[in-house]
């Protein structure tokens, strides 16, 4: 816990009142403030079209902030290579982005194949990752994206991701398009990797159970802005109305599961 | 003289007619593809060029296959030899549905799959050749099929300016009033343009990503 502590305040992502306008003038994104330290994961949570997405793109500068700065291990996006920033941080999508052309293992060791690595190491670290994300290699590595269900290609998904190591990696609503209980199965075996390897994440997501479950912290982003930072329990005490309205929805179910 | 007998006495003739008639279309795609693809890849990556790119492409395809070889003719180096005119109005012709379906191909690929390319940090030059253009293989060659059935049969006019090719036939045939010579050029021809469009087909389906 005391090591824990001493590499907690490091600020691996830092939002400084980083804000993107679209050249047609639309505010997407305001004055965003936020840190992220090491090891932590933070779920932005918000509507669709709230900007969360925006903030996410932000991070990995697929998109550039019009205002403010974005700083990635002290060094704003800007001054980074955008090529080497996003090799740095690995990037989950909820359509997984699978290439329909490449196998499993060439779509999971992409980055590692442009980063030059040797064939060897590629190989052992592509058996390894299926192991991580619970896949048997023999039976997966051969195989394209179209021949493996929702829940396995969304596996496949976070491997890619994780294949070079990168300490950063992020999220967005990696798990919207499964259904409940695969999404319940791959979300428990997220908090476990997670639990191993320790990576500074930042999720988007709208629903509130998987900001609960899967936030050390969570940000609650509505129109364009950050409302509010929270812990889990802070969350479900709060008495910001957006916040509110957001566990009472959580509550409509128990009480419905109470009415039976 | 029977039809059969007709062929196969000029059988020599129209076999040297044919091969040109390859000549000239091999030539012609060669140039279209090399011209065609890479504009295909600017327009789908320059929305802004698709306009005049394909609207150029357009026009070209709109003027009169005679009346552009014959704009060709006096033209300096171009003019020297009649297989020059007529590979650069064919090539003119193949263009568009080479520069559409190659930009229709890439703008086609899914938006996820493009997006989580640049997060992991492919250079857009990478995203081009080991996403883009594999993905959209089989929607440029649908093109360059069309094209080059568009190219055989455009091709026969090109004996008008003494290129060759199996229009020799035609055009002998039209000035005799002489059917059987019109068919031994229409009919390579088509068979020609038939087995072009039935190889370039069977790639084209083993290209198609799976999905």
């Amino acid at each position: 816990m005391t090591t824990e502590a001493s590499a907690g305040p490091e600020a691996i992502i830092e939002f400084r009142g980083a804000g993107y306008r679209l050249p047609s003038g639309q505010v997407l994104l305001h004055d965003v403030r936020f840190t992220v330290r090491r090891g932590e994961t933070l779920v932005l949570l918000g509507r669709s079209g709230a900007g969360k997405t925006t903030a996410l793109k932000l991070i990995n500068r697929l998109v550039e902030p019009t205002d403010g700065q974005v700083l990635i291990e002290g060094r704003s996006t800007l001054d980074w290579d955008p090529i080497a920033l996003r090799r740095h941080i690995g990037y989950v999508i909820q359509d997984t982005g699978l290439f329909p052309h490449y196998t499993v293992e060439q779509n999971i060791s992409l980055v590692p194949r442009l980063e030059g690595w040797p064939a060897e190491r590629i190989r052992s670290r592509s058996q390894e990752l299926l192991a991580l994300v619970g896949l048997d290699s023999g039976q997966f590595l051969g195989r394209y994206p179209h021949e493996l269900s929702g829940g396995q290609r969304q596996r496949i998904g976070v491997a890619r991701a994780l294949a070079a190591d990168p300490p950063i990696l992020l999220m967005d609503e990696p798990f919207g398009a499964l259904d409940p209980l695969t999404r319940m199965e791959i979300r428990r075996e997220f908090l476990a990797l997670q639990e191993r390897l320790k990576k500074t994440i930042v999720i988007v997501t709208h629903d509130t159970s998987e900001a609960l479950l899967l936030g050390t912290r969570i940000g609650l982003v509505e129109g364009g802005a950050l409302k509010g930072l929270y812990s889990a329990k802070d969350f479900l005490h709060s008495s910001e109305p957006v916040a509110a309205a957001y566990v009472e929805q959580l509550h409509a179910l128990e009480e419905f599961e109470r009415g039976q | 003289m029977s039809g059969m007998g007709f062929f196969s006495q000029h059988a020599g003739e129209i076999l040297q007619a044919t091969l040109e008639h390859v000549w000239l279309v091999g030539a012609t795609m060669l140039l279209a593809i090399a011209i065609g693809v890479p504009l295909g890849i600017l327009v789908a990556r320059r929305p802004w060029l698709s306009k005049p790119i394909l609207g150029a492409a357009n026009i070209a395809e709109t003027i009169p296959s005679l009346a552009l070889l014959g704009f060709l003719l006096p033209t300096p180096w171009l003019g020297d030899r009649a297989d020059r005119i007529a590979i650069t109005a064919l090539t003119l012709y193949a263009l568009l549905p080479i520069i559409r379906n190659t930009a229709a191909g890439i703008t086609g690929v899914d938006p996820a799959v493009r997006e989580a390319a640049r997060g992991m940090g492919m250079t857009s030059r990478q995203i081009l050749f080991q996403v883009e253009l594999p993905l959209s293989l089989s929607t440029v060659l649908a093109g360059i099929r069309v094209a080059t059935v568009l190219t055989i049969g455009v091709a026969t006019i090109a004996a008008a300016v003494g290129a060759g090719g199996l229009g020799e036939f035609i055009f002998r045939g039209l000035a005799m009033v002489n059917n059987q010579l019109i068919l031994a050029g229409a009919i390579p021809a088509a068979a020609l343009a038939l087995l072009a469009d039935f190889c370039l087909s069977v790639l084209e389906r083993r290209l198609r990503p799976a999905r």
